[in-house]
């Protein structure tokens, strides 16, 4: 029989972590990922894993480790959250370019000024031009079951790219929900032996990381990277194939709820989702035909599936948990947008909220004031303002 | 849809184990089947300071995340919360609980606080606490007052999930102690 343990998201995180049992993590922690960083100190040091565990100074060297250890040929993973990301900055992009499988956790939290330790989107939206994939979770189950499926998307031979696993600060991070536990051989049995492909310690074997690249070869290299990108979705979906399996959940790259006949929908990312669900409930219960879409994998962007998912739509609203500051809105809303103008005959009314910076609590009322704005496009066809924000006093 | 979740709040002070009753309350519930949710309102956590934990328990999964604004249940575990603005009923709907650590009567905390529908338990926790711990902690003593008043988890259930998760910390004496408080706080507070 499976456990089922009361956690937190940042104890999920880390129990995965201790079933997978990586070679190398190397982390500095930062609210509110510090405990995901301090609980697999303990696991390690109670010798339930034997992972090296390498305190490092500062999020560079946290990432330039992971790097370092990953191009040697070993299983790497580390934790972050907001500051910690944007100082790893450089070496994001390194470790993408460098095709190195590294999985990390983060733990979404607001960028400074000012300075707020709560959970918004900013850190893990900033980074997702750098390569990295990112999956986005809605609650503790969820960050600990995609901990564990990020080492097979990342370790793919036809993948080698490093993934970004998101929750909600505060939100998911640190609320005890019970989470169900596979077994720990289940889980080793899962990930499997990690095997690179051209490690750097294979000294009979020499290779060289990171070399100066110029007119010559750079752009080839990049537009390997960016294919490898394109290519991993339909990798990933195979893997969540094999993963439903495996779990007997439903994973997909987007999730739809109550879709099939909907008319209006909110789509979103993270916690936001399962609050959503629940108003969509309501709204059924009313005769409204609310649907719910939650993308799930971000980068790769799920382009068809979400044009898909809008095809027989009459309003969205897309939600943001970040404002990019270019003046028009979220960046979600921005690759939504991209999808249905490309993919859809008819293109369906679709606004932008901007929601919850900072932690501030989205409720049922203010999802229900968005629905309702919906349920007046549906009927005339008119749309408003694009840009919108929920929450805030203005 | 949404009754069928028991929404909880404590108020409390930062050092009065209030996210800690919370935690325990919660996982009591998870172990007898259910599921549950337990979340702290973290703001400038400090000691002394105003601070809110939330608890939700359901039969069914539990999708919402966001604050708990129309609690079923409010545990107040420190009475000189009862002045504070916005206040501690606020959200409490006609069929709310009010729990309150106090020595006062159940109808003096409802004068003091127009609190006209809902039901009002008071129980004396602190001195509980320190009666049976020898410390003026009564988070403990609050969550065998929250069993009477709700039924929500069995008082047996919950002295299982206290040895589990605090057996190891504390001395048996104490642990002892903590048990009994929970017996003492669940026989002797008052609805009204």
């Amino acid at each position: 029989m499976s456990k089922i343990l009361p956690l937190t998201g940042d104890h999920a995180a880390s129990e995965s972590m201790r079933q997978i049992n990586p070679d190398v993590v190397a982390a500095y922690p930062i609210t509110p990922a510090t405990e995901i960083v301090m609980s697999f100190s303990q696991i390690v040091a109670n010798g339930l894993a034997d992972t090296e565990m390498v305190p490092v100074e500062s999020e560079h060297s946290a990432m330039s480790a992971c790097v370092g250890a990953s191009a040697s040929g070993v299983r790497t993973m580390t934790a972050t959250s907001s500051q910690g990301l944007a100082l790893m900055w450089e070496v994001l992009y390194i470790a993408a370019g460098m095709r190195l499988p590294i999985i990390m956790h983060c733990v979404n939290r607001a960028l400074s000024a000012p300075i707020n330790i709560h959970g918004d989107h900013s850190d893990g939206m900033g980074a997702r031009d750098t390569g990295w994939i990112q999956i986005y979770c809605e609650n503790a189950q969820e960050v600990y079951e995609m901990g564990i499926f990020a080492v097979r998307v990342a370790e793919h031979k036809d993948i080698m790219l490093p993934v970004m696993v998101n929750q909600d600060g505060f939100i998911t991070s640190h609320a005890i929900e019970g989470v169900k536990m596979f077994e720990d051989a289940d889980v080793k049995k899962f990930v499997g032996e990690y095997v690179p492909n051209m490690p750097l310690l294979d000294v009979k074997n020499p290779v060289t990381f990171g070399p100066i690249d110029l007119q010559d070869y750079y752009f080839e290299h990049k537009f390997q990277q960016a294919q490898a990108m394109r290519d991993s979705k339909k990798r990933i979906v195979e893997l969540f194939a094999e993963f439903n399996k495996f779990s007997g959940k439903k994973y997909e790259l987007v999730e739809q709820y109550k879709m099939e006949d909907a008319e209006i929908a909110i789509l979103a990312l993270s916690s936001t989702c399962g609050t959503t669900r629940v108003v969509v409930n309501e709204l059924r219960e009313k005769g409204i035909k609310a649907g719910m879409i939650k993308i799930r994998v971000f980068r790769p962007f799920p382009m068809d599936e979400v044009a898909a998912a809008c095809k027989n739509l009459k309003a969205l609203a897309v939600l943001d948990r970040a404002d990019t500051c270019s003046g028009e809105g979220g960046a979600v809303f921005g690759d939504v947008c991209t999808a249905i103008y490309n993919l859809n005959e008819k293109k369906v009314p679709a606004i932008n909220y901007v929601y919850g910076l900072g932690g501030r609590d989205i409720d049922e009322a203010q999802i229900k004031n968005i629905f309702n704005e919906l349920v007046d496009i549906a009927k005339t066809g008119q749309v408003k303002t694009v840009l919108n924000y929920s929450g805030v006093r203005i | 849809m949404k009754k069928q979740i028991t929404e909880i709040r404590f108020h409390g002070r930062g050092g009065q184990g209030a996210k800690t009753a919370a935690d325990l309350l919660a996982q009591t519930a998870l172990e007898a089947g259910k599921h549950i949710q337990s979340f702290p309102e973290y703001g400038p956590e400090r000691a002394g300071a105003p601070m809110r934990s939330y608890v939700r328990i359901s039969d069914e999964v539990i999708d919402l995340h966001c604050g708990v604004s129309n609690p079923d249940i409010v545990a107040v575990i420190d009475p000189t919360l009862l002045s504070i603005n916005p206040p501690v009923t606020e959200g409490v709907g006609k069929e709310g609980i009010l729990l309150v650590n106090t020595n006062e009567k159940p109808e003096d905390i409802r004068k003091k606080l127009n609190f006209k529908d809902g039901t009002v338990y008071t129980v004396d926790a602190t001195k509980i606490a320190y009666e049976e711990t020898g410390l003026p902690l009564p988070n403990t003593a609050m969550l065998g007052a929250i069993i009477k008043a709700t039924g929500i988890i069995t008082i047996d259930h919950l002295k299982d999930q206290l040895t589990k998760k605090l057996g190891k910390k504390l001395s048996p004496e104490k642990m002892a102690g903590n048990i009994k408080a929970i017996t003492k706080a669940y026989d002797t507070a008052v609805k009204g």
